[in-house]
C-alpha cells in the first residue's frame, strides 16, 4: 500500500541517531503525520511552515527560476530541518552532535 | 365723452334741418359719434332717393350719395314727416353738395341708415369704405399724444413744502475802511464765531419737560445675521478590540488524514525528500556544519576587553610592610580574609637558621598575625596575639571571624575577631569607629605564660602584666591608654587570643599545617566521619612533624560538661572575667584537647613518618549543601560555647566520606593514608598504614594542594621539584617536573585557570606553570625586585576582574600582584583539556610502569644470563659476540637505574639523598 511506503520511509528518518521527532505538514500547516506530541507538534507546525514559505517566496524573488530545496535551523539545543516538497513539508528535529 | 365732446367740437352732424343746438335725444346720443346720425328712412323715402334697401343699397356697398338739395327739398315738401326732419339743420350747414348716406345694416348706430353730416367723414368713408374706420380715425386721433396741461394731484404741496425758498430778504451789509487806507493791501482772513467772547448768541435746545412729543415712528436699520452657537458633546468612542481571542489549531479529520497518507503525492513527496533528511541527518551526526572557525579562535571572556596595554607578567600591586611588626622577620603563612575585600592577614616568624629547633627560641618579640588592608600599606589593621611563634593559621571557611592558628610550640589556638570585623571593613575611618571592648576590670590571666595588650579607650592596663612584653611597647600602649578622648587613629586593635590548647595534650612539635574541615562533615572522637547537621566548621586538623595529626573540635565535649560545672564554681571564687577577649571559646580554656589523633605509621619498616603537610579531600555532600551553607551563614553566629560535640551514634554516619587523604612528609615523601582508625586485632584502635607512600620529593614537602577544579588533582611543591598526583591512582604523579637548580619554596594553583599554578623560588622569582603549554618549564618567570626567598604565596579572586596573588618573602615583605588578564582567563574548555591532560597522563604512566616492569624482568633475566655465561665460561665465541652487546645493554640498564633513583622512582625504601 501507498501508506506503507510512507511509513517506511519516515521510519528510517525516525531512527537515524539523535532525531528527536519528526512531523509531516500539509500546505496549509495542518500536521498529517508527527512523532511528538499533540500541542509541540502544532507548534512547530504552524511556525515552521510559516518560516519555510518566507524562505521559498525569498528565493523565488531573487531568482525565479529558483525554488527552496532545504532549510536548515540550528538552534543551542537542536537542530531543525525543513525539507518543503509537493505542497508537503516534513519537519525533522535531531539533537547535535556533540 | 365729455373732453371727447369738448374736443371735437367742430364736427357736428346734422341732418338736413341744421339745428343749432344739439339735443340728442339719448337714444341717439349713445353709440355712435358726432359727425353721423342714424336715420330711418321710410320706404318711400327709400324709393324716393333710390336707396331701398337690399336693391340699391346693400350690404357691399351701403354708400349712397344724395344731393343735398333733395334733401332740402325733401324737407320742406313734407316738412315733418320728413325723415330727414331731425337732421335738417346739418344738412343745411353742410357746406358740399353731396352727403353720404349709409346703410347700416348691422344696425350699430341703431338704425338702418345713418347720414354723414362731415364732409371730411364722408371722404373718410368713400376712400377707404369700411364701417370701423371711423372708430380707428378715432383712436389715432388719440394716440398722436399731444402735450396735455399737468393736471395736479396734490403732489405740488409736498414740493413747495421741501424747497427752500428765502423767506426774507438777503442781508447786506456794507463795509468801508478809513479814508486813509483807502487802496492799501488789505487781508481778509476768517474768524471763528466761538473764538470771540459773545462771539455769538446761542439758543442751545434742552429737553423741556412741558413739551414732549413721543415719537410714534422711527426709522430702523436692521440687519439679519445668522445666529452662532458653540456646542460640544463628547461621546464614547467604542473601539470594538479584540481582548482575547481563543483558537484551535486546525486538525484534518480521520479520514482526510487516511486519505491524504495514501495518497499518491505524499509518496513521492517522501522518496524525493528522504534522500535530502538522510543527508543531513548523516552530516549533523559527523560534525557541527555551523561551527564558526574563526569566531572559535576567540578565548571566553576576551571579547572586547582589549585595553591598550596588555599585560603579560604579574604587575606589583601593593606591598606591605611595617617597621614594628613585620622588619626582620619572614612571612610563612598568608591567607586572604575570606569575606572581607582587601583585607591579608600573614603570620611572621623570627628568622632563625634552624627554623624547627623549639627549644632554641627566644622570643625576642611578641609573635603576631599582622591583618593588612589594601586601604593602608604602610600599617597594619589588626593584630592578633599568639602566644608562640604561628607557622600556620587558617580562617574558618563558616564563620571568617574564627581564626585558628598553629604554634612552634605544638599548641593549637583560637582568635574571634568578630569585635573587630567593622574595624577591619571600615579601615579608612579613624579608630574612633572601633568597636568598644569589653570593659569589665582585667585580672589576672588564666595563661600564666603570656602577656596580653590591649588597647580600649576605656580600661585601664593591669599591674599584672608580665613583664615579657618589651617595655616600648607597654609606655606606647600606656601612653594611648592614658587619652581617653582616642582621637589619634594611629592605634592598631590587637585581639587576644580566645582560646588554647592545653601543652600536654597538644603537638610536641611545630604545628605545621592547619585546616578546617569543611561544614559538610564532622567526625567523631572515634574517628568516623558522621553527618553536620548545622553545616558549620568546628573541628581543625592539625599535623606537626612529631608524627601525628591531630583532629580538634572547637565545641564543647559533653562528657566534660559537667566536670566543667564544677570547675567554673571554683572558679568563680577568683574573678574570672578577662576583658578584651571574646567569650566565644571560653569552654575550651585549659581544657582543650585534641578528638584523636592520627600516628602515620611507615610502609614497611618501623617508626613513622613526620608529616609536614596534608590534604585531605573536600566532601561535599548530596543533600542541599548549598542551601544550608546559605542559611548557616544568615543566621546569628552560633554560640560556640553552646554547641557541643555530638555523641557518637547520635549523627548519621556517612560512608561516602573519603577518608583518606595526602600526606607529606619532611622527608620528602607523599603518602595516601587512611585517617579513619581501626581495629586491629586486640581491638585497639590504631591508625591505618598509608596506602602508598612515593619519595617524589628528596626533602621537605613544602606545600600541598588540591586543585580548585578538580577533586582529586593534588599539587605537591618539594624542594627541588613539584608533582601532581590524581587521587585514585596508586602508581605514582601524573606529572613529575624535573629537578630544579633553585629550591621551590612554596605553590598554588591559579583559582581561575585549572591548568596554571605558581611556584615561587628561592632566588625571589615566582614561575607561572601552564600545563596547557608546557610541562617542562614555566610559562612565564616573573623576577622579584628583591633577592629574598619567597616563603609563601597565596591567589584570590577580588573581582572578576581582578586577582591577586599575595607573595610573602623572606625579609617581611609582603607584595600584592596583580593578576593579568592572559593569566587568569581560563582558555577554552580548559577544564575538559586538563582532564583529557590528566587522563593522558595517566595512561602513560601506566604504560610506563608496565614497561618498566618488563626492563626489570628484563634486567633479571639478563643478570641470570650474565650468571650462566660466567658458569659456561668455555662459550667463549658466544661471550665475545654478545659481550659487547651485554656491555652496552648493563651500561643503559644502569643509567636507566640512576636516573630512576635520581627521579625517586625506585621502587625500595626511601632513601633521603641530601644533593
Amino acid at each position: 500500500m501507498v501508506g506503507d511506503d510512507v511509513e517506511e520511509t519516515l521510519k528510517r528518518i525516525e531512527a537515524h541517531k539523535g532525531v528527536i521527532g519528526t512531523i509531516v505538514v500539509n500546505s496549509e500547516g495542518i500536521p498529517i503525520r508527527t512523532t511528538l506530541d499533540n500541542s509541540t507538534t502544532v507548534l512547530y507546525a504552524g511556525h515552521l511552515r510559516n518560516l519555510t514559505a518566507l524562505a521559498k517566496s525569498t528565493v523565488r524573488d531573487i531568482d525565479p527560476q529558483n525554488d527552496l530545496t532545504f532549510l536548515r535551523i540550528r538552534s543551542k539545543k537542536h537542530e531543525i530541518m525543513l525539507a518543503p516538497e509537493n505542497n508537503f513539508l516534513l519537519i525533522v528535529i535531531q539533537n547535535p552532535c556533540e | 365723452m365729455g373732453p371727447k365732446r369738448s374736443r371735437s367740437g367742430t364736427g357736428r352732424k346734422g341732418k338736413g334741418k341744421g339745428e343749432k343746438t344739439r339735443s340728442p335725444t339719448p337714444l341717439e346720443r349713445i353709440g355712435h359719434p358726432d359727425n353721423i346720425f342714424p336715420l330711418v328712412l321710410t320706404s318711400a323715402t327709400q324709393e324716393l332717393f333710390d336707396c331701398r334697401t337690399d336693391e340699391d343699397v346693400t350690404r357691399e356697398s351701403p354708400y349712397k350719395l344724395l344731393k343735398k338739395d333733395n334733401i332740402i327739398q325733401d324737407i320742406k315738401t313734407r316738412a315733418a314727416v320728413s325723415d330727414f326732419s331731425p337732421v335738417k339743420q346739418s344738412v343745411l350747414d353742410y357746406p358740399e353738395d353731396e352727403m353720404l348716406l349709409v346703410f347700416d345694416s348691422d344696425f350699430t348706430y341703431g338704425q338702418c341708415f345713418y347720414l354723414v353730416l362731415t364732409p371730411e367723414k364722408k371722404n373718410k368713408m368713400l376712400e377707404p369704405p369700411e364701417p370701423e374706420t371711423l372708430e380707428v380715425s378715432e383712436n389715432e386721433v388719440d394716440k398722436t399724444s399731444e402735450s396735455k396741461p399737468w393736471i395736479s394731484l396734490g403732489s405740488e404741496k409736498e414740493i413747495d413744502e421741501e424747497s427752500i425758498k428765502e423767506t426774507r430778504e438777503k442781508m447786506t451789509f456794507k463795509f468801508s475802511r478809513v479814508r486813509k487806507k483807502f487802496g492799501m493791501p488789505i487781508c481778509f482772513s476768517d474768524r471763528n464765531a466761538s473764538d470771540a467772547k459773545d462771539g455769538y448768541m446761542e439758543c442751545a435746545s434742552y429737553p423741556s419737560s412741558k413739551f414732549s412729543i413721543k415719537q410714534m415712528q422711527r426709522d430702523c436699520g436692521i440687519n439679519a445675521s445668522p445666529g452662532l452657537q458653540t456646542i460640544s458633546t463628547q461621546t464614547n468612542w467604542m473601539i470594538q478590540r479584540n481582548a482575547s481571542t481563543q483558537y484551535n489549531p486546525r486538525e484534518l479529520s480521520e479520514e482526510e488524514i487516511e486519505s491524504i497518507l495514501n495518497s499518491e503525492s505524499l509518496k513521492n513527496f517522501c522518496i524525493s525528500v528522504t534522500r535530502r533528511i538522510m543527508h543531513a541527518l548523516q552530516q549533523e551526526e559527523i560534525m557541527n556544519v555551523f561551527f564558526d572557525d574563526w569566531k572559535a579562535l576567540e578565548t571566553e571572556d576576551a571579547a572586547g576587553d582589549w585595553s591598550g596595554q596588555v599585560a603579560e607578567g604579574l604587575i606589583l600591586y601593593q606591598a606591605f610592610t611595617d617597621q614594628k611588626y613585620t622588619k626582620d622577620k619572614k612571612i610563612c603563612c598568608i591567607n586572604w580574609h575570606p569575606t572581607i575585600h582587601g583585607v591579608i592577614a600573614v603570620a611572621l616568624v623570627e628568622k632563625t637558621e634552624e627554623p624547627f629547633d623549639v627549644s632554641a627560641v627566644l622570643i625576642s618579640r611578641p609573635a603576631f598575625i599582622v591583618f593588612f588592608s589594601f586601604s593602608d600599606p604602610s600599617n597594619p589593621q589588626l593584630l592578633l596575639e599568639c602566644p608562640d611563634e604561628i607557622l600556620a593559621f587558617e580562617f574558618c571557611p563558616s564563620h571568617p571571624n574564627i581564626i585558628v592558628g598553629g604554634c612552634m610550640n605544638g599548641q593549637v589556638v583560637l582568635w574571634d575577631i568578630l569585635a573587630h570585623i567593622t574595624h577591619l571593613q571600615d579601615t579608612n575611618q579613624p579608630s574612633s569607629k572601633m568597636a568598644s571592648v569589653n570593659t569589665d576590670t582585667f585580672s589576672q590571666q588564666q595563661q600564666p605564660t603570656y602577656a596580653s595588650c590591649y588597647t580600649s579607650p576605656h580600661a585601664v592596663v593591669s599591674p599584672h602584666i608580665e613583664d615579657s612584653i618589651q617595655a616600648n611597647q607597654i609606655t606606647a600602649l600606656l601612653a594611648v591608654c592614658s587619652d581617653p578622648d582616642d582621637k589619634k587613629d594611629k592605634r592598631i586593635p590587637v585581639v587576644r587570643l580566645s582560646a588554647m590548647s592545653v601543652v600536654e595534650n597538644g603537638h610536641k612539635a611545630p604545628i605545621t599545617d592547619v585546616q578546617w574541615l569543611p561544614p559538610t562533615f564532622q567526625v567523631t572522637s572515634k574517628g568516623l566521619p558522621v553527618e553536620n547537621k548545622l553545616k558549620i566548621s568546628a573541628q581543625i586538623v592539625t599535623c606537626s612533624p612529631d608524627c601525628t595529626i591531630m583532629f580538634w573540635d572547637v565545641r564543647l565535649p559533653k562528657l566534660l560538661s559537667q566536670s566543667l560545672g564544677k570547675k567554673q564554681d571554683v572558679d568563680q571564687k577568683t574573678p574570672i572575667t578577662t576583658c578584651g577577649v571574646a567569650q566565644t571559646f571560653k569552654h575550651l580554656e585549659r581544657t582543650w584537647k585534641p578528638l584523636f589523633r592520627v600516628a602515620v605509621p611507615k610502609i614497611d619498616t618501623g617508626g613513622e613518618y613526620a608529616p609536614l603537610k596534608f590534604s585531605f579531600e573536600h566532601y561535599s555532600s548530596n543533600d542541599n549543601t548549598e542551601k544550608a551553607a546559605e542559611n548557616g551563614h544568615a543566621e546569628i553566629i552560633p554560640d560556640y560555647s553552646q554547641l557541643t560535640v555530638p555523641l557518637v551514634g547520635t549523627e548519621k554516619i556517612l560512608e561516602d566520606v573519603n577518608t583518606k587523604f595526602y600526606v607529606g612528609t619532611e622527608e620528602g615523601e607523599i603518602l595516601y593514608t587512611n585517617w579513619r582508625v581501626e581495629k586491629d586485632e586486640s581491638g585497639q584502635l590504631h591508625s591505618a598504614k598509608p596506602l602508598y607512600c612515593f619519595n617524589t620529593h628528596q626533602y621537605l614537602v613544602k606545600t600541598m594542594q588540591r586543585s580548585p577544579f578538580f577533586k582529586d588533582i593534588v599539587l605537591t611543591i618539594g624542594n627541588w621539584n613539584f608533582a601532581i598526583w590524581q587521587e585514585g591512582v596508586m602508581d605514582g604523579p601524573l606529572v613529575e617536573s624535573q629537578h630544579f637548580v633553585e629550591e621551590c619554596t612554596t605553590g598554588c594553583w591559579s583559582l581561575s585557570r585549572p591548568a596554571v599554578f605558581f611556584i615561587g623560588k628561592g632566588d625571589g622569582n615566582i614561575e607561572v606553570w601552564n600545563l596547557m603549554e608546557n610541562t617542562g618549564q614555566p610559562a612565564y618567570v616573573h623576577h622579584h625586585f628583591t633577592d629574598a626567598k619567597i616563603i609563601c604565596i597565596k591567589p584570590w579572586i577580588a573581582s572578576p576582574k581582578q586577582h591577586f596573588l599575595a607573595v610573602g618573602d623572606d625579609l617581611g615583605l609582603l607584595s600584592v600582584f596583580k593578576i593579568p588578564q592572559s593569566l587568569y582567563t581560563p582558555s577554552r574548555n580548559e577544564t575538559l583539556s586538563m582532564k583529557k591532560y590528566f587522563e593522558l597522563e595517566k595512561d602513560s604512566l601506566k604504560d610506563y610502569l608496565k614497561r618498566k616492569e618488563q626492563w626489570v624482568k628484563q634486567k633479571k633475566e639478563d643478570e641470570e644470563f650474565n650468571k650462566k655465561k660466567e658458569v659456561e665460561k668455555p662459550v667463549k665465541p658466544l661471550q665475545n659476540i654478545e659481550e659487547p652487546g651485554m656491555k652496552q645493554y648493563d651500561d643503559d640498564m644502569r643509567m636507566a637505574e640512576s636516573i630512576l633513583k635520581g627521579m625517586g622512582l625506585w621502587p625500595a625504601a626511601s632513601n633521603p639523598e641530601d644533593t
